[in-house]
């Protein structure tokens, strides 16, 4: 036999069959006492998977000597020893037991226990034998159990009560011959190979059973990010509806199209340090001006129309009626907001002349970083993506603009949206976007939308007949929602662990 | 937007109707306001205080700024009242109280403005709210009292014709309100340098040569604005003739501040909404006048042009009938295209018909308003290249096995170029003025920094990490508009146990093969020879690119590369990669060697 611990299981499957030949069932615990658990079930599982061998799992607990116990086995319970010692010397005092025994626990306990059990009596100073030999029943039971691991109940009972027990569970296995019993394994492969094609030996081949059990072998697949791939869906979501893609490739943008153009006041608060990133360098912007030889626009016409727009009032306004700086419009920022870029677009817009001569209608989107000089904690971030739409169109209406929107979510899997009356200096109306949240079991937020301001675009010089919608939500808002992620830097940012981006699952926007 | 915290029971009784959670909740939703807390089921809430309703309001409503402002707007919407008919006491100029503004304030605060509520009677309630409306003011509207402040005074206290004035701040000495002692301006700055509530507002004035000082005519100090009032004339619950004054840097909102606050409070007067004037000479600037206001304004809006925005037919008279919930007064004009709307003097937020067209489709309800499809024009949709071509590197990437990263856009100084061993030029990095950390002091000019902190963040990831970014970095750029530019990278980083220089060669290789660019080989023999010089004796040779050995202190010796496309004849570098220089990899804190990748995608546009 094999040293137990190094049994292979090829060794041991081997080991089992050859056991169930001379007896059936047997028991692991008698026939393989000395062969790790895993191990052995090992060797079951695979034998049994070819209906070889048959086994059930036998739970029992099993008793192991304690230390007092295992001196009680070698030399003998506590009485045993005081009578022997007696016995031999025919009479000793009580000094003499003890130097004789060597130990005064041993020589105090096993006194008492052999004058109650009538083998020894006082004579004057000296102990003497009261009979001629006796059994060490203690002793005997512990050397049973010490082989079998088990005795009488009762027996089990008194020793552990006794401290010379402990008990222990331990899983054995009761293993019996199966269907396809043999002496020997036939020699198996794992898989079917070329080798095995070219030669039809694939036809006589016994086959290794497959587990089906685990999952199968690892991918090392890439993977893209989830903040990307719900951009993705976003994007998909915005070409089937005729939308084309903005230029957002500028992160650094003048106050003037950050807020100006868009008719954001220059006192806004949102133009405080406090909310908005200024640039140290470079410093400041040029004016507004032709992008190319190319570009015709009057561009100082437009500087013009925003100064009266904000300062006296123009275009059917009356304006902030505040004195508007060029300077405080030339400082640059990081883009608080993409809408700065839709305005652009919204220029250029009005430069282009349709079949009609007037700027065609159009959509365009965007979805892309902004960043906001807040103060980081799980739900906000110094940058963020903002997903942003426009419809410019004539004759549009505010049940046109809840209509988009309602399909527009309905993509996404979203229903049933409210709108709400809000604020925002460059729509008018402004309505933000509410929708019933399952989970939560209350309505939130989704998104903001409204109609852009006429001092915003007829100072741009387009037609005051031809309407604008705005609409925007961030990227990582829904992600979070649909990911289950409630710490945004988890998300975005270098605090992502790699191996939940491999994880997360695609995202099907519309599906649930 | 500005949160107001109202007495719950004392509002819902001013409305005269005991709101559900529910109901109230849609009434905010239908108006426009939001409901943002409840304290009635908070239990941290003392049981001898009332439950609190905090209301958020958006932020161009500086009329419903206090508890009287949100109960009056709300009656008026739900039809319970109409909007009030502010007046003026009609009394003679010769008998109104004056200030007289002398020209040395148009060096720090030009503009003042005045009002008097007589016969007023306030109750614990009214007295909190008049000082918190001035509290909301001045941080909303007045920008932290930068634009406007407010300074309220018991007129039975001191005696008119003020004085407006601006004097050397060791020439004005008072008692601050609730101080012991008198100061001068110079004193009184020092004094409240550390002082919570008041410490933030002293740069308004600090470092001017004279301070404005509002005086009786016994030359009692009223208020040092934008600072603090005098400790003589202070208002209290007994108070029942007010003296408003309120001085500005901006005459528009001054204007507004001071309707609004006549507005709100001449409820409580004995003769409910009228408000005494008074009288402003400031010949020096030509601002002489009488003040409040109270002026209401009259439009002519198109009725078509609401109708259209709002998707209504509704006639002349219907949407005049909506408009009196928004508290306009409106009324059809001879003209059936055109109804008249008067604008009240405290809706400061109406610029433009389309505030009134938004008012009519509140009223209306947005959730009632008739849907309509959307699609008027079609339109066809389009991507752009920039993110297209991106989108080609970005996918051919995962298919390699690489995962795609996201990090922040802006870092620090230190891990844009010393960590990298790179100097800074001056002239390619943008730097912010006004971060809150050092972590965001730039815009990153390489996607390196981001992902050597990712790499950093994911110790407990099973090497080799394999991960790859496409995106924006920023350069400033003289030659531009916004004097900076984006420029898009893609970059790629290894991180195991080897280097993996040659898994990164591997993958640049395989994603500009996918690019359908070629890699030119150095057959030729380019040994002492430019590529330039290549490039002119061949012009003609097929387009593709090549690297070639860099020494640069990003890298290790011997392991990195320059990147070179040539396209149409012309070459130029557009990235390099290599394995990073120990440093690099301890500034990082990286225990592993990394092989890095970075090149300008915009050049295969």
């Amino acid at each position: 036999m094999a040293p137990p611990g190094n049994t292979s299981t090829e060794d041991l499957t081997s080991e089992i069959l050859h056991a169930l030949s001379n007896a059936d069932p047997i028991l692991s615990s008698e026939t393989f006492a000395q062969i790790p658990f895993e191990g052995l079930k090992a060797a079951l599982d695979r034998l049994s998977a070819r209906s070889m061998v048959a086994y059930e799992q036998v739970e029992r607990e099993d008793a192991y000597l304690e230390p007092e116990a295992e001196v009680i086995v070698s030399h003998g319970s506590h009485e045993a020893r005081v009578f022997e010692a007696v016995r031999k010397m025919n009479g000793l005092s009580i000094q003499d037991l003890e130097t004789e025994i060597g130990d005064k626990t041993v020589t105090k306990l096993g006194q008492g226990k052999a004058f109650r059990e009538k083998w020894i009596k006082k004579d004057g100073n000296k102990l003497v034998p009261l009979v001629d030999s006796v059994q060490d029943i203690t002793r005997d039971q512990l050397r049973v159990i010490k082989e079998k691991r088990t005795h009488d109940p009762k027996i089990v009972a008194d020793l552990k009560k006794r401290k010379l027990l402990r008990m222990q569970k331990n899983i054995s296995f009761k293993i019996t011959k199966g269907a396809k019993y043999a002496l020997e394994m036939v020699k198996e492969e794992t898989d079917l190979t070329a080798e095995m094609l070219s030669s039809g030996s694939w036809k006589t081949a016994a086959f290794k059973p497959y587990n089906f059990k685990a999952l199968g072998a690892e991918q090392h697949a890439g993977a893209l990010h989830p903040l990307a791939k719900v951009r993705t869906e976003f994007r998909q979501i915005f070409f089937e509806m005729g939308f084309t893609e903005m230029p957002t490739s500028q992160y650094v943008e003048s106050g003037f199209w950050n807020f100006d153009a868009l008719f954001v006041p220059q006192q806004h608060p949102a133009r405080d340090l406090q909310d908005t990133f200024y640039i140290s360098d470079p410093k400041t912007a040029g004016r507004p001006g032709p992008e190319s030889p190319e570009d015709k626009r009057d561009y100082e016409e437009y500087i013009e129309n925003v100064k009266q727009v904000h300062q006296n009032g123009k275009f059917g306004s009356i304006g902030y009626r505040y004195p508007w700086s060029e300077e405080e419009s030339l400082k640059l920022v990081l883009r608080t907001h993409t809408t700065s870029v839709s305005a652009a677009m919204l220029y250029k817009l009005a430069a282009l002349k349709g079949p009609d001569g007037r700027p065609p209608p159009a959509r365009y989107f965007s979805i892309d970083r902004v960043f906001r000089n807040e103060t980081v904690d799980a739900t906000h971030l110094c940058e963020f993506h903002q997903v942003e739409g426009v419809i410019a169109d004539y004759g549009l209406s505010l049940g046109g603009l809840m209509e988009f929107m309602e399909i527009f979510f309905t993509k996404m899997g979203v229903t049933d949206l409210k709108f709400k009356p809000a604020y925002n200096p460059y729509t008018e109306p402004s309505m933000e976007i509410f929708c019933f949240h399952k989970g939560l079991n209350k309505i939130i937020e989704i998104g903001n939308s409204g109609m852009f301001r006429p001092e915003m675009l007829e100072s741009m010089g387009l037609p005051k007949d031809l309407r604008v919608f705005g609409f925007g939500l961030s990227l990582e808002r829904p992600t979070m929602i649909k990911y289950g992620i409630s710490n945004i830097r988890e998300l975005l940012g270098h605090g992502v662990d790699l191996g939940n981006i491999r994880k997360n699952p695609a995202v099907r926007l519309d599906k649930n | 937007m500005p949160t107001i915290n109202v007495d719950k029971y004392a509002l819902f009784e001013e409305l005269g109707e005991n709101f559900t959670a529910d109901g109230f909740q849609d009434l905010c939703f239908d108006f426009g306001i939001e409901l943002d807390k409840d304290t009635e089921d908070d239990p941290s809430r003392p049981k001898d205080q009332a439950p609190e309703l905090a209301i958020e309001i958006p932020a161009n409503r500086y009329d419903m700024l206090c508890f009287e402002g949100i109960a009056m707007h709300l009656n008026i919407f739900r039809g319970k009242h109409a909007t009030p008919n502010y007046k003026l006491v009609d009394i003679p100029e010769s008998k109104m109280q004056s200030i007289t503004v002398t020209k040395e304030t148009a060096e720090v605060r030009p503009y003042v403005a005045g009002a008097i509520l007589r016969n007023l009677k306030f109750t614990e309630a009214s007295y909190q709210s008049f000082i918190g409306l001035q509290d909301k003011l001045h941080q909303n509207l007045a920008r932290q009292r930068t634009l406007v402040s407010i300074g309220t005074h018991d007129l039975d206290t001191i005696m008119g014709p003020f004085t407006y004035e601006a004097l050397p701040p060791k020439d004005i000495v008072f008692k601050p309100l609730n101080q012991t002692k008198e100061m001068n301006g110079e004193e009184l700055m020092a004094f409240y340098e550390a002082d919570k509530h008041l410490g933030k507002f002293l740069h308004i004035i600090k470092d001017k040569p004279v301070y404005p000082v509002i005086f009786d005519a016994n030359r009692v100090v009223c208020s040092l604005p934008p600072i603090i009032n005098g400790d003589h004339s202070k208002i209290t619950l007994n108070t029942t003739n007010v003296f408003i004054e309120i001085t500005a840097t901006d005459q528009t909102k001054l204007d507004i501040v001071c309707n609004i606050m006549v507005a709100m409070f001449s409820k409580y007067c004995e003769e409910q909404f009228t408000i005494e004037p008074v009288k402003i000479i400031s010949e020096h600037n030509d601002c002489t006048r009488i003040t409040p206001s109270l002026a209401s304004r009259t439009m002519d809006v198109e009725v078509d042009y609401i109708n259209q925005c709002c998707g209504l037919e509704q006639s002349p008279a219907t949407i005049c009938k909506l408009l009196s919930k928004m508290a306009y007064d409106a009324k059809p004009s001879e003209d059936p295209k055109f109804i008249k709307v008067t604008v009240p003097s405290t809706r400061a937020d109406v610029l433009h018909a389309c505030d009134v067209m938004e008012d009519v489709a509140i009223a209306y309800g947005f959730n009632n308003l008739p849907r309509t499809t959307p699609n008027k024009s079609s339109t066809i949709g389009k991507p752009l290249m920039i993110n297209k071509l991106t989108d080609i590197v970005r996918n051919e990437c995962a298919m390699a096995g690489w995962v795609e990263v996201m990090p922040l856009i802006l870092c620090s100084h230190e891990e844009n170029f010393k960590w990298l061993n790179r100097e800074d030029d001056g002239k390619t990095v943008i730097r912010l003025a006004n971060p809150k950390t050092l972590e965001y002091q730039v815009v990153r000019t390489s996607l390196l920094p981001g992902l050597l902190k990712t790499i950093r963040e994911n110790k407990a990831v099973r090497l080799p990490l394999m991960i790859t970014e496409a995106a924006d970095v920023a350069f400033k750029d003289e030659t531009v508009e916004r004097r900076a530019r984006n420029e898009r990278h893609w970059a790629a980083a290894y991180c195991g146990k080897t280097t993996g220089f040659e898994v990164i060669h591997g993958l640049l290789d395989r994603v500009l093969s996918m690019l359908r660019i070629a890699f030119i080989t150095h057959e030729e023999g380019l040994a002492g020879k430019s590529f330039d010089f290549v490039v002119k004796e061949n012009p003609t040779r097929e387009d593709g690119y090549f690297i070639a050995e860099i020494n640069e202190p990003t890298f290790f010796d011997g392991r990195a590369a320059a990147i070179y496309l040539r396209l149409g004849g012309k070459v130029q570098r557009i990235g390099e990669f290599g394995v990073l220089h120990p440093s690099v990899l301890e500034k990082y804190d990286l225990k592993y060697p990394v092989s890095v990748l970075e090149i300008n995608l915009e050049v295969f546009l």
